[in-house]
Protein backbone atom coordinates (compact mmCIF):
# COMPACT_ATOMS: atom_id res chain seq x y z
CA UNK A 1 0.00 0.00 0.00
CA UNK A 2 2.82 2.38 0.95
CA UNK A 3 4.72 1.37 -2.18
CA UNK A 4 1.65 2.18 -4.31
CA UNK A 5 1.20 5.53 -2.59
CA UNK A 6 4.89 6.38 -2.98
CA UNK A 7 4.86 5.33 -6.64
CA UNK A 8 1.78 7.43 -7.40
CA UNK A 9 3.25 10.39 -5.50
CA UNK A 10 6.44 10.03 -7.50
CA UNK A 11 4.50 10.00 -10.79
CA UNK A 12 2.36 12.98 -9.75
CA UNK A 13 5.37 14.92 -8.47
CA UNK A 14 7.08 14.64 -11.85
CA UNK A 15 4.15 14.93 -14.27
CA UNK A 16 6.27 15.74 -17.30
CA UNK A 17 8.56 12.76 -16.82
CA UNK A 18 5.60 10.51 -16.02
CA UNK A 19 3.69 11.65 -19.10
CA UNK A 20 6.76 11.19 -21.26
CA UNK A 21 7.40 7.64 -20.08
CA UNK A 22 3.73 6.61 -20.23
CA UNK A 23 3.43 8.11 -23.74
CA UNK A 24 6.63 6.39 -24.83
CA UNK A 25 5.51 2.98 -23.66
CA UNK A 26 2.01 3.76 -24.99
CA UNK A 27 3.28 4.59 -28.48
CA UNK A 28 5.63 1.60 -28.51
CA UNK A 29 2.84 -0.74 -27.51
CA UNK A 30 0.52 0.99 -29.99
CA UNK A 31 2.89 -0.12 -32.76
CA UNK A 32 2.77 -3.63 -31.27
CA UNK A 33 -1.04 -3.29 -31.12
CA UNK A 34 -1.28 -2.22 -34.76
CA UNK A 35 0.91 -5.12 -35.73
CA UNK A 36 -1.21 -7.40 -33.60
CA UNK A 37 -4.32 -6.16 -35.39
CA UNK A 38 -2.67 -6.84 -38.75
CA UNK A 39 -1.37 -10.23 -37.64
CA UNK A 40 -4.78 -11.21 -36.29
CA UNK A 41 -6.49 -10.31 -39.54
CA UNK A 42 -3.84 -12.10 -41.63
CA UNK A 43 -4.21 -15.14 -39.40
CA UNK A 44 -7.97 -15.10 -39.86
CA UNK A 45 -7.60 -14.77 -43.65
CA UNK A 46 -5.09 -17.61 -43.71
CA UNK A 47 -7.39 -19.78 -41.64
CA UNK A 48 -10.17 -19.18 -44.17
CA UNK A 49 -7.87 -20.19 -47.01
CA UNK A 50 -6.55 -23.14 -45.04
CA UNK A 51 -10.08 -24.45 -44.58
CA UNK A 52 -10.05 -25.02 -48.31
CA UNK A 53 -6.96 -27.20 -48.15
CA UNK A 54 -8.08 -30.72 -49.03
CA UNK A 55 -6.52 -33.96 -50.12
CA UNK A 56 -8.07 -35.81 -53.04
CA UNK A 57 -7.45 -39.56 -53.20
CA UNK A 58 -8.38 -40.95 -56.64
CA UNK A 59 -9.74 -44.49 -56.49
CA UNK A 60 -9.36 -47.40 -58.88
CA UNK A 61 -12.53 -48.31 -60.82
CA UNK A 62 -12.60 -51.82 -59.38
CA UNK A 63 -13.32 -50.79 -55.82
CA UNK A 64 -16.46 -52.43 -54.45
CA UNK A 65 -19.26 -50.98 -52.29
CA UNK A 66 -18.25 -52.77 -49.11
CA UNK A 67 -14.61 -51.94 -49.55
CA UNK A 68 -15.51 -48.29 -50.10
CA UNK A 69 -17.61 -48.14 -46.94
CA UNK A 70 -14.81 -49.70 -44.92
CA UNK A 71 -12.12 -47.45 -46.27
CA UNK A 72 -14.22 -44.29 -45.73
CA UNK A 73 -14.72 -45.12 -42.08
CA UNK A 74 -11.06 -46.08 -41.68
CA UNK A 75 -9.81 -42.80 -43.16
CA UNK A 76 -12.45 -40.85 -41.22
CA UNK A 77 -10.96 -42.29 -38.04
CA UNK A 78 -7.53 -40.71 -38.68
CA UNK A 79 -6.98 -38.16 -35.90
CA UNK A 80 -5.99 -35.48 -38.44
CA UNK A 81 -9.08 -35.96 -40.59
CA UNK A 82 -12.12 -33.72 -40.21
CA UNK A 83 -14.32 -35.11 -43.03
CA UNK A 84 -14.27 -37.58 -45.90
CA UNK A 85 -16.50 -36.96 -48.92
CA UNK A 86 -17.01 -39.57 -51.61
CA UNK A 87 -17.28 -38.25 -55.17
CA UNK A 88 -18.48 -40.94 -57.58
CA UNK A 89 -17.40 -41.15 -61.22
CA UNK A 90 -20.76 -39.70 -62.29
CA UNK A 91 -20.51 -36.80 -59.87
CA UNK A 92 -16.96 -36.16 -61.03
CA UNK A 93 -18.14 -35.91 -64.64
CA UNK A 94 -21.02 -33.66 -63.65
CA UNK A 95 -18.71 -31.39 -61.67
CA UNK A 96 -16.21 -31.26 -64.51
CA UNK A 97 -18.88 -30.32 -67.03
CA UNK A 98 -20.02 -27.49 -64.74
CA UNK A 99 -16.59 -26.19 -63.89
CA UNK A 100 -14.94 -26.64 -67.28
CA UNK A 101 -17.58 -24.86 -69.39
CA UNK A 102 -15.33 -24.70 -72.49
CA UNK A 103 -15.58 -28.53 -72.72
CA UNK A 104 -19.31 -28.68 -71.88
CA UNK A 105 -20.13 -29.78 -75.43
CA UNK A 106 -17.70 -32.70 -75.28
CA UNK A 107 -18.85 -34.33 -72.04
CA UNK A 108 -22.30 -35.56 -73.21
CA UNK A 109 -20.64 -37.32 -76.17
CA UNK A 110 -18.15 -39.47 -74.25
CA UNK A 111 -19.05 -43.15 -74.20
CA UNK A 112 -16.95 -44.09 -71.26
CA UNK A 113 -16.58 -41.83 -68.25
CA UNK A 114 -12.81 -41.30 -68.05
CA UNK A 115 -12.87 -39.59 -64.62
CA UNK A 116 -12.11 -41.67 -61.52
CA UNK A 117 -14.13 -41.70 -58.33
CA UNK A 118 -12.39 -39.97 -55.43
CA UNK A 119 -12.37 -39.27 -51.73
CA UNK A 120 -12.09 -35.56 -50.77
CA UNK A 121 -10.51 -35.34 -47.36
CA UNK A 122 -10.49 -32.21 -45.19
CA UNK A 123 -8.16 -31.99 -42.22
CA UNK A 124 -8.75 -30.75 -38.71
CA UNK A 125 -7.51 -27.19 -37.84
CA UNK A 126 -3.94 -27.49 -36.63
CA UNK A 127 -3.25 -30.31 -39.10
CA UNK A 128 -3.34 -28.20 -42.23
CA UNK A 129 0.37 -27.42 -42.30
CA UNK A 130 2.54 -28.87 -45.09
CA UNK A 131 4.05 -31.62 -42.94
CA UNK A 132 0.70 -32.91 -41.67
CA UNK A 133 -0.89 -32.77 -45.11
CA UNK A 134 2.06 -34.66 -46.63
CA UNK A 135 1.97 -37.28 -43.91
CA UNK A 136 -1.74 -37.99 -44.44
CA UNK A 137 -1.26 -38.05 -48.23
CA UNK A 138 1.59 -40.57 -47.89
CA UNK A 139 -0.56 -42.81 -45.69
CA UNK A 140 -3.41 -42.66 -48.21
CA UNK A 141 -1.14 -43.59 -51.11
CA UNK A 142 -0.24 -46.87 -49.39
CA UNK A 143 -3.79 -48.18 -49.92
CA UNK A 144 -4.02 -50.56 -52.90
CA UNK A 145 -7.26 -49.10 -54.20
CA UNK A 146 -5.87 -45.54 -54.21
CA UNK A 147 -4.52 -44.75 -57.64
CA UNK A 148 -3.23 -41.26 -56.98
CA UNK A 149 -3.21 -38.59 -54.26
CA UNK A 150 -3.26 -34.81 -54.93
CA UNK A 151 -3.24 -32.03 -52.40
CA UNK A 152 -2.00 -28.76 -53.94
CA UNK A 153 1.40 -28.94 -52.29
CA UNK A 154 2.38 -25.52 -53.68
CA UNK A 155 -0.58 -23.76 -52.09
CA UNK A 156 -0.10 -25.32 -48.73
CA UNK A 157 3.56 -24.33 -48.72
CA UNK A 158 2.84 -20.76 -49.80
CA UNK A 159 0.18 -20.23 -47.17
CA UNK A 160 2.50 -21.42 -44.48
CA UNK A 161 5.43 -19.36 -45.70
CA UNK A 162 3.19 -16.29 -45.49
CA UNK A 163 2.15 -17.18 -41.98
CA UNK A 164 5.76 -17.74 -40.90
CA UNK A 165 6.77 -14.36 -42.34
CA UNK A 166 3.89 -12.67 -40.52
CA UNK A 167 4.81 -14.41 -37.26
CA UNK A 168 8.52 -13.63 -37.62
CA UNK A 169 7.88 -9.98 -38.43
CA UNK A 170 5.56 -9.70 -35.43
CA UNK A 171 8.26 -11.17 -33.22
CA UNK A 172 11.06 -8.96 -34.55
CA UNK A 173 9.09 -5.70 -34.75
CA UNK A 174 7.16 -6.30 -31.54
CA UNK A 175 10.37 -7.30 -29.75
CA UNK A 176 12.21 -4.22 -31.01
CA UNK A 177 9.50 -1.86 -29.92
CA UNK A 178 9.13 -3.61 -26.60
CA UNK A 179 12.87 -3.17 -26.07
CA UNK A 180 12.62 0.56 -26.85
CA UNK A 181 9.70 0.85 -24.44
CA UNK A 182 11.68 -0.95 -21.74
CA UNK A 183 14.64 1.37 -22.19
CA UNK A 184 12.38 4.39 -21.86
CA UNK A 185 10.62 3.13 -18.74
CA UNK A 186 13.98 2.09 -17.29
CA UNK A 187 15.34 5.58 -17.88
CA UNK A 188 12.29 7.16 -16.25
CA UNK A 189 12.64 4.93 -13.18
CA UNK A 190 16.37 5.66 -13.07
CA UNK A 191 15.57 9.37 -13.05
CA UNK A 192 13.06 8.81 -10.25
CA UNK A 193 15.73 7.04 -8.24
CA UNK A 194 18.16 9.92 -8.80
CA UNK A 195 15.50 12.46 -7.91
CA UNK A 196 14.98 10.65 -4.62
CA UNK A 197 18.60 9.90 -3.85
CA UNK A 198 18.57 12.02 -0.66
CA UNK A 199 15.51 10.18 0.57
CA UNK A 200 17.06 6.83 -0.28
CA UNK A 201 20.25 7.84 1.54
CA UNK A 202 18.26 8.71 4.66
CA UNK A 203 16.27 5.47 4.45
CA UNK A 204 19.50 3.51 4.21
CA UNK A 205 20.92 5.54 7.05
CA UNK A 206 18.09 4.83 9.47
CA UNK A 207 17.76 1.15 8.54
CA UNK A 208 14.87 0.73 6.10
CA UNK A 209 15.11 -2.69 4.48
CA UNK A 210 16.35 -3.00 0.89
CA UNK A 211 12.95 -4.35 -0.23
CA UNK A 212 11.19 -1.41 1.37
CA UNK A 213 13.43 1.02 -0.50
CA UNK A 214 13.15 -0.77 -3.85
CA UNK A 215 9.43 -1.60 -3.92
CA UNK A 216 8.00 1.86 -4.81
CA UNK A 217 10.22 2.02 -7.90
CA UNK A 218 9.06 -1.41 -9.09
CA UNK A 219 5.45 -0.36 -8.55
CA UNK A 220 6.17 2.87 -10.45
CA UNK A 221 7.39 0.78 -13.40
CA UNK A 222 4.33 -1.43 -13.14
CA UNK A 223 1.92 1.53 -13.13
CA UNK A 224 3.76 3.16 -16.05
CA UNK A 225 3.57 -0.09 -18.00
CA UNK A 226 -0.15 -0.61 -17.34
CA UNK A 227 -1.04 3.01 -18.15
CA UNK A 228 1.08 2.81 -21.31
CA UNK A 229 -0.67 -0.42 -22.33
CA UNK A 230 -4.10 1.16 -21.76
CA UNK A 231 -3.07 4.16 -23.84
CA UNK A 232 -1.90 1.79 -26.59
CA UNK A 233 -5.23 -0.03 -26.39
CA UNK A 234 -7.18 3.20 -26.89
CA UNK A 235 -4.98 4.21 -29.84
CA UNK A 236 -5.25 0.74 -31.43
CA UNK A 237 -9.03 0.81 -31.05
CA UNK A 238 -9.15 4.23 -32.70
CA UNK A 239 -7.03 2.90 -35.58
CA UNK A 240 -9.34 -0.12 -35.89
CA UNK A 241 -12.41 2.12 -36.08
CA UNK A 242 -10.84 4.26 -38.82
CA UNK A 243 -9.65 1.24 -40.85
CA UNK A 244 -12.83 -0.74 -40.39
CA UNK A 245 -15.08 2.07 -41.63
CA UNK A 246 -12.98 3.47 -44.44
CA UNK A 247 -10.80 0.75 -45.93
CA UNK A 248 -12.01 -2.79 -45.44
CA UNK A 249 -13.70 -5.11 -43.01
CA UNK A 250 -11.23 -5.51 -40.16
CA UNK A 251 -11.65 -7.79 -37.17
CA UNK A 252 -11.05 -6.42 -33.64
CA UNK A 253 -8.55 -8.17 -31.40
CA UNK A 254 -9.70 -11.09 -29.25
CA UNK A 255 -10.11 -10.39 -25.51
CA UNK A 256 -7.26 -12.74 -24.65
CA UNK A 257 -4.89 -10.69 -26.81
CA UNK A 258 -6.00 -7.47 -25.10
CA UNK A 259 -5.45 -8.98 -21.67
CA UNK A 260 -2.06 -10.29 -22.83
CA UNK A 261 -1.17 -6.77 -24.07
CA UNK A 262 -1.95 -5.17 -20.71
CA UNK A 263 -0.05 -7.90 -18.87
CA UNK A 264 2.83 -7.43 -21.31
CA UNK A 265 2.84 -3.68 -20.56
CA UNK A 266 2.87 -4.36 -16.82
CA UNK A 267 5.67 -6.90 -17.20
CA UNK A 268 7.72 -4.60 -19.42
CA UNK A 269 7.35 -1.79 -16.88
CA UNK A 270 8.29 -4.06 -13.99
CA UNK A 271 11.25 -5.60 -15.79
CA UNK A 272 12.55 -2.22 -16.89
CA UNK A 273 12.14 -0.83 -13.37
CA UNK A 274 13.74 -3.95 -11.88
CA UNK A 275 16.74 -3.54 -14.14
CA UNK A 276 17.15 0.11 -13.15
CA UNK A 277 16.67 -0.65 -9.47
CA UNK A 278 19.28 -3.40 -9.65
CA UNK A 279 21.66 -1.07 -11.46
CA UNK A 280 21.15 2.05 -9.37
CA UNK A 281 20.59 0.49 -5.97
CA UNK A 282 23.04 -2.39 -6.19
CA UNK A 283 25.22 -0.82 -3.53
CA UNK A 284 22.35 -0.74 -1.05
CA UNK A 285 23.74 -2.14 2.21
CA UNK A 286 26.81 -3.45 0.42
CA UNK A 287 29.93 -3.17 2.54
CA UNK B 1 29.54 -2.51 22.84
CA UNK B 2 31.77 -1.17 20.07
CA UNK B 3 35.12 -2.78 19.49
CA UNK B 4 37.79 -2.08 16.91
CA UNK B 5 40.41 -4.83 16.78
CA UNK B 6 43.54 -4.05 14.74
CA UNK B 7 41.43 -2.34 12.13
CA UNK B 8 43.06 -1.14 8.94
CA UNK B 9 41.11 0.48 6.15
CA UNK B 10 42.71 0.94 2.80
CA UNK B 11 40.98 2.78 -0.04
CA UNK B 12 42.15 1.81 -3.53
CA UNK B 13 42.57 5.42 -4.65
CA UNK B 14 43.35 7.45 -1.57
CA UNK B 15 45.45 4.89 0.28
CA UNK B 16 45.39 3.97 3.95
CA UNK B 17 42.70 5.82 5.93
CA UNK B 18 43.08 3.83 9.12
CA UNK B 19 46.10 1.90 10.29
CA UNK B 20 45.92 -0.86 12.90
CA UNK B 21 43.45 0.86 15.20
CA UNK B 22 42.23 -0.85 18.35
CA UNK B 23 39.84 0.60 20.92
CA UNK B 24 36.63 -0.13 22.69
CA UNK B 25 33.61 2.02 23.53
CA UNK B 26 31.32 0.85 26.28
CA UNK B 27 27.61 1.34 26.59
CA UNK B 28 26.66 4.86 27.59
CA UNK B 29 30.15 6.30 27.02
CA UNK B 30 30.74 9.71 25.45
CA UNK B 31 33.77 9.74 23.20
CA UNK B 32 35.25 12.53 21.15
CA UNK B 33 37.16 11.58 18.02
CA UNK B 34 39.72 14.29 17.53
CA UNK B 35 42.04 14.92 14.64
CA UNK B 36 42.63 17.01 11.56
CA UNK B 37 40.81 16.44 8.28
CA UNK B 38 41.85 13.13 6.74
CA UNK B 39 42.95 11.66 10.08
CA UNK B 40 40.40 8.85 9.82
CA UNK B 41 37.55 10.11 12.02
CA UNK B 42 34.83 9.66 9.41
CA UNK B 43 36.26 6.27 8.44
CA UNK B 44 35.83 5.11 12.05
CA UNK B 45 32.22 6.31 12.06
CA UNK B 46 31.46 4.67 8.70
CA UNK B 47 33.04 1.42 9.85
CA UNK B 48 30.91 1.52 13.00
CA UNK B 49 27.81 2.18 10.89
CA UNK B 50 28.94 -0.70 8.62
CA UNK B 51 28.84 1.40 5.49
CA UNK B 52 32.27 0.05 4.69
CA UNK B 53 34.18 -3.03 5.80
CA UNK B 54 37.68 -3.01 7.24
CA UNK B 55 40.50 -4.17 4.99
CA UNK B 56 42.02 -5.94 7.98
CA UNK B 57 40.88 -6.52 11.53
CA UNK B 58 37.37 -6.60 12.93
CA UNK B 59 34.73 -4.10 13.94
CA UNK B 60 32.06 -5.28 16.37
CA UNK B 61 28.93 -3.34 17.26
CA UNK B 62 26.69 -4.95 19.86
CA UNK B 63 26.17 -8.50 18.53
CA UNK B 64 27.15 -7.66 14.96
CA UNK B 65 30.64 -8.26 13.61
CA UNK B 66 32.05 -6.89 10.36
CA UNK B 67 33.46 -10.32 9.54
CA UNK B 68 30.18 -12.19 9.92
CA UNK B 69 27.37 -9.72 9.27
CA UNK B 70 25.01 -10.58 6.42
CA UNK B 71 23.80 -7.89 4.07
CA UNK B 72 20.21 -8.33 5.16
CA UNK B 73 21.17 -7.76 8.82
CA UNK B 74 22.67 -4.34 8.20
CA UNK B 75 19.31 -2.48 8.36
CA UNK B 76 18.79 -3.94 11.84
CA UNK B 77 22.25 -2.73 12.88
CA UNK B 78 21.58 0.74 11.48
CA UNK B 79 18.49 1.02 13.68
CA UNK B 80 20.74 0.52 16.71
CA UNK B 81 23.36 3.01 15.51
CA UNK B 82 22.11 6.55 14.85
CA UNK B 83 24.11 8.80 12.55
CA UNK B 84 24.15 12.59 12.51
CA UNK B 85 25.82 14.49 9.67
CA UNK B 86 27.44 17.87 9.47
CA UNK B 87 25.03 18.92 6.70
CA UNK B 88 21.89 17.70 8.57
CA UNK B 89 20.45 15.86 5.53
CA UNK B 90 16.86 16.81 6.17
CA UNK B 91 14.14 16.51 3.54
CA UNK B 92 13.27 20.08 2.66
CA UNK B 93 9.71 19.28 1.60
CA UNK B 94 8.86 17.82 5.00
CA UNK B 95 8.27 19.64 8.28
CA UNK B 96 10.44 19.01 11.32
CA UNK B 97 7.88 16.53 12.67
CA UNK B 98 7.56 14.80 9.28
CA UNK B 99 11.33 14.48 8.99
CA UNK B 100 11.44 12.66 12.32
CA UNK B 101 8.35 10.61 11.45
CA UNK B 102 10.01 9.60 8.17
CA UNK B 103 12.60 7.51 10.02
CA UNK B 104 9.81 5.71 11.85
CA UNK B 105 7.68 5.19 8.76
CA UNK B 106 10.47 3.66 6.71
CA UNK B 107 11.45 1.30 9.49
CA UNK B 108 7.91 -0.02 9.72
CA UNK B 109 6.64 1.63 12.92
CA UNK B 110 2.90 1.50 13.48
CA UNK B 111 0.99 4.69 12.75
CA UNK B 112 -0.34 4.79 16.31
CA UNK B 113 3.23 4.80 17.62
CA UNK B 114 4.63 7.45 15.28
CA UNK B 115 2.66 10.51 16.37
CA UNK B 116 3.32 10.39 20.11
CA UNK B 117 6.93 9.33 19.57
CA UNK B 118 7.67 12.21 17.21
CA UNK B 119 6.16 14.61 19.73
CA UNK B 120 8.30 13.15 22.49
CA UNK B 121 11.49 13.21 20.40
CA UNK B 122 10.98 16.82 19.34
CA UNK B 123 10.38 17.61 23.00
CA UNK B 124 13.68 15.91 23.89
CA UNK B 125 15.61 18.10 21.49
CA UNK B 126 13.80 21.29 22.51
CA UNK B 127 11.77 21.76 19.36
CA UNK B 128 8.24 20.93 20.48
CA UNK B 129 7.03 24.35 19.36
CA UNK B 130 8.74 24.09 15.94
CA UNK B 131 7.20 20.78 14.86
CA UNK B 132 5.39 22.21 11.86
CA UNK B 133 8.29 24.36 10.62
CA UNK B 134 10.07 23.41 7.41
CA UNK B 135 13.88 23.07 7.45
CA UNK B 136 14.20 26.34 5.52
CA UNK B 137 12.43 28.09 8.38
CA UNK B 138 14.79 26.71 11.02
CA UNK B 139 18.19 27.93 12.17
CA UNK B 140 21.26 25.72 11.70
CA UNK B 141 21.19 24.63 15.33
CA UNK B 142 17.50 23.79 15.10
CA UNK B 143 18.03 21.78 11.93
CA UNK B 144 20.73 19.77 13.60
CA UNK B 145 18.38 19.10 16.51
CA UNK B 146 15.77 17.77 14.07
CA UNK B 147 18.46 15.53 12.58
CA UNK B 148 19.36 14.31 16.06
CA UNK B 149 15.70 13.63 16.86
CA UNK B 150 15.48 11.63 13.63
CA UNK B 151 18.60 9.66 14.53
CA UNK B 152 17.02 8.87 17.90
CA UNK B 153 13.76 7.66 16.36
CA UNK B 154 14.83 4.02 16.18
CA UNK B 155 16.06 4.01 19.81
CA UNK B 156 19.74 3.55 18.98
CA UNK B 157 22.31 2.30 21.46
CA UNK B 158 24.84 4.75 20.13
CA UNK B 159 24.76 8.05 18.26
CA UNK B 160 27.54 8.72 15.76
CA UNK B 161 28.02 12.38 14.93
CA UNK B 162 30.32 13.46 12.13
CA UNK B 163 31.34 17.08 12.69
CA UNK B 164 27.79 17.90 13.83
CA UNK B 165 28.78 21.46 14.72
CA UNK B 166 30.77 22.10 11.55
CA UNK B 167 28.07 24.32 10.04
CA UNK B 168 27.06 26.05 13.26
CA UNK B 169 28.17 29.15 15.12
CA UNK B 170 29.73 28.82 18.55
CA UNK B 171 26.55 29.23 20.54
CA UNK B 172 24.59 26.77 18.40
CA UNK B 173 27.53 24.34 18.52
CA UNK B 174 27.54 24.45 22.24
CA UNK B 175 23.77 23.93 22.38
CA UNK B 176 24.01 20.87 20.11
CA UNK B 177 26.89 19.40 22.13
CA UNK B 178 24.98 19.94 25.32
CA UNK B 179 22.08 18.07 23.75
CA UNK B 180 24.40 15.15 22.96
CA UNK B 181 25.64 15.25 26.53
CA UNK B 182 22.11 15.22 27.92
CA UNK B 183 21.13 12.32 25.64
CA UNK B 184 24.24 10.52 26.79
CA UNK B 185 23.08 11.13 30.34
CA UNK B 186 19.92 9.23 29.45
CA UNK B 187 21.98 6.20 28.43
CA UNK B 188 22.77 6.60 24.74
CA UNK B 189 26.46 6.27 23.90
CA UNK B 190 27.84 9.08 21.75
CA UNK B 191 30.84 9.13 19.44
CA UNK B 192 31.36 12.63 18.19
CA UNK B 193 33.98 13.39 15.54
CA UNK B 194 35.28 16.95 15.57
CA UNK B 195 38.34 19.05 15.00
CA UNK B 196 36.84 22.00 16.86
CA UNK B 197 39.41 22.71 19.59
CA UNK B 198 37.13 25.17 21.41
CA UNK B 199 34.54 22.45 21.79
CA UNK B 200 37.11 19.94 22.96
CA UNK B 201 38.43 22.34 25.57
CA UNK B 202 34.93 22.86 26.91
CA UNK B 203 34.38 19.12 27.28
CA UNK B 204 37.82 18.20 28.45
CA UNK B 205 36.42 15.78 31.02
CA UNK B 206 35.14 13.50 28.26
CA UNK B 207 37.07 10.62 26.76
CA UNK B 208 39.08 11.61 23.69
CA UNK B 209 40.48 9.39 20.95
CA UNK B 210 43.01 11.29 18.91
CA UNK B 211 43.80 10.27 15.35
CA UNK B 212 46.66 11.34 13.17
CA UNK B 213 47.27 10.07 9.67
CA UNK B 214 44.99 7.09 10.26
CA UNK B 215 46.68 5.99 13.49
CA UNK B 216 45.21 6.20 16.96
CA UNK B 217 47.82 8.27 18.75
CA UNK B 218 46.05 9.05 22.01
CA UNK B 219 43.25 7.60 24.11
CA UNK B 220 42.50 9.65 27.18
CA UNK B 221 41.00 6.62 28.89
CA UNK B 222 44.17 4.54 28.76
CA UNK B 223 46.77 7.30 28.53
CA UNK B 224 45.55 9.30 31.50
CA UNK B 225 48.92 9.17 33.23
CA UNK B 226 50.82 10.48 30.28
CA UNK B 227 48.08 12.94 29.35
CA UNK B 228 49.28 16.52 28.94
CA UNK B 229 47.66 19.09 31.23
CA UNK B 230 44.26 20.13 30.00
CA UNK B 231 41.82 22.60 31.57
CA UNK B 232 38.80 21.06 33.26
CA UNK B 233 35.34 21.33 31.78
CA UNK B 234 33.93 24.77 31.30
CA UNK B 235 30.46 23.48 30.46
CA UNK B 236 27.72 25.89 31.45
CA UNK B 237 24.16 24.63 31.94
CA UNK B 238 22.61 26.90 29.33
CA UNK B 239 20.58 24.21 27.62
CA UNK B 240 17.69 22.59 29.28
CA UNK B 241 16.01 19.44 28.08
CA UNK B 242 12.33 20.00 27.70
CA UNK B 243 11.61 16.48 28.80
CA UNK B 244 14.62 15.20 30.70
CA UNK B 245 13.31 11.90 31.90
CA UNK B 246 15.20 8.94 33.32
CA UNK B 247 18.24 8.85 35.54
CA UNK B 248 21.88 8.97 34.64
CA UNK B 249 23.47 5.64 33.86
CA UNK B 250 26.94 7.05 34.37
CA UNK B 251 27.43 5.17 37.62
CA UNK B 252 26.98 1.84 35.86
CA UNK B 253 29.12 2.83 32.93
CA UNK B 254 32.36 3.37 34.78
CA UNK B 255 35.60 2.01 33.39
CA UNK B 256 35.53 -1.79 33.40
CA UNK B 257 31.78 -2.14 33.61
CA UNK B 258 30.46 -5.18 31.83
CA UNK B 259 28.31 -4.58 28.75
CA UNK B 260 24.73 -5.13 29.67
CA UNK B 261 21.64 -4.94 27.54
CA UNK B 262 19.50 -1.85 27.62
CA UNK B 263 15.85 -2.43 28.40
CA UNK B 264 14.27 -4.06 25.38
CA UNK B 265 17.56 -5.05 23.79
CA UNK B 266 17.91 -8.73 23.01
CA UNK B 267 21.32 -10.28 23.42
CA UNK B 268 21.08 -13.06 20.92
CA UNK B 269 23.53 -14.35 18.38
CA UNK B 270 27.29 -14.08 18.45
CA UNK B 271 28.59 -11.37 20.69
CA UNK B 272 31.31 -8.90 19.75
Amino acid sequence: MRALREALTSLVRRPLLATLSITSIGLSLFIVGLFGLTAHNIARALATVEEKVEIVAYLIDEIGETQLRLVRSEIGAFPEVESVEYVSKTEALYNASRELTEFSDVFPDVDVNPLPASLEIRLQPGHRNPDAVSAVATRLSTYDFVEDVRFGREWVNRIHTLRRIAGGAALVLGGSFALVAMLLVGTAVRMSIHARSTEIGIMENVGATAGFIQRPFLVEGLITGVLGALMALVLTFAAYRVLNGAVLAVLWLPDAWIAAGVILGALLGMLAAGRSVRGELRSLYAI
Amino acid sequence: MIRFRNVTKHYPRSGTALDDVTFRVRKGEFVFLRGPSGAGKTTILRLTHMEIAPTEGEVSVSRYSSTRIRRRDIPQLRRRVGYVFQDFRLLERLTAAENVAFALQVTGAARSVIRPKVKRLLGHVGLASRASAYPSELSGGERQRVAIARALATDPLVLLADEPTGNLDERASFGVCELFRQLNGLGTAVILATHDSTLLRRYSDMRVLELEGGRLVYDSASDEASRPHRPRSTVLPIFELVEATGTSREATLAEGAVDEPLPGEKQTGPGP
